[in-house]
């Protein structure tokens, strides 16, 4: 599996990020700067890493979403590339138009940083494969910004054509549905605000992350 | 010329913090505010000196950057 990390100013999760593509995958990830206007050739997945890139100016990944980079991302993702966007990152999807729907700060004002407890909303995906429907798994949160907002019909849709890939169970930020993660329509793009690759490592306390990342690799290889 | 740009959020979206406004200043003792919506004022410094044509440049940049049609609604004024 080829991956390839997406690292704007104020970003702070893609080092993370990139070790788990590379623990997983056994390849180095590419780390491609924000000014940059093309991605390595042969990539099978792009990371947009959680933090706080261009400091959450105007709204939060709204600079990021109009950098050189991203125009190439977006390109990717039209034609079928897969990529992962996880907190700050799933905010940039929602920017750039790749998702549907916006984040907002959190209905309770605070920033919020813990482990929370998300159910696994669908394994057919690329991101979710070694996961069961169902399963519930131990994540942890970390933002200010990541309750998601939909209208009532955008909401049912992502529930109907099950893209909906995780929910909180006890929701932390006042998500419309209780909605963590969700796909596009061609289930090639993941957002979500835990971050899976926080969890990636025993020593680090959980491994219910790294799964992602099994995923994602199990999926390259039977392509 | 200068532009203004107002970017609210639409009727409908829930924002916790005018909510925390309005609870704070009834907590002050001001009465009565039934409801804050807070939002944002953005002011350009424009080279165009055509209204019209600064109006059409400020609405293009409120769709593409400066507001998210999705929760946000905007306005513009062009100030001579």
């Amino acid at each position: 599996m080829k991956s390839a990390v997406i690292v704007f100013p104020g970003s702070n999760c893609d080092r993370d990020l990139a070790v788990a593509f590379e623990r997983a995958s056994g390849k180095k990830s590419a780390m491609v700067w924000h000014k940059d206007v093309t991605l390595p050739d042969g990539l099978d997945v792009i990371g947009i890493p959680g933090g706080f890139s261009f400091g959450d100016y105007l709204r939060c990944g709204a600079i990021a979403a109009r950098s050189p980079i991203c125009r190439a991302v977006v390109d990717f993702a039209n034609r079928g590339g897969h990529v992962l966007g996880i907190c700050n990152g799933f905010q940039v999807l929602t920017e750039t138009g790749l998702l549907p729907g916006a984040l907002m700060r959190n209905s309770g004002l605070k920033f919020v940083c813990k482990d929370i407890d998300l159910t696994v909303e669908t394994a057919n995906s690329a991101f979710t494969n070694a996961y069961e429907k169902g399963q519930s798994i131990r994540i942890p949160i970390a933002h200010h910004d990541g309750n998601y907002v939909a209208s009532d019909d955008l909401a049912a849709r992502l529930k109907a054509e099950g893209r909906v890939a995780f929910t909180y169970q006890n929701n932390p930020n006042g998500s419309v549905a209780d909605i963590a993660g969700i796909l596009s329509e061609n289930r090639r793009v993941l957002g979500m605000m835990p971050h899976p690759e926080r969890l990636n490592d025993a020593q680090l306390g959980g491994t219910d992350g790294s799964l992602m990342f099994r995923s994602l690799v199990q999926s390259f290889v039977t392509a | 010329m200068k532009a203004r740009v107002f970017v609210t959020l639409k009727s409908g979206v829930l924002d916790p913090q005018g909510e925390a406004v309005k609870h704070s200043l009834g907590t002050l003792g001001f009465s009565g505010v039934n409801g804050v919506r807070q939002g944002k004022v953005i002011e350009l410094d424009l080279a165009e000196t055509d209204a019209a044509k600064a109006e059409a440049a400020v609405r293009d940049m409120c769709a593409k950057l400066l507001a998210n049609s999705v929760i946000e609604n905007y306005s513009v004024e062009i100030l001579a």
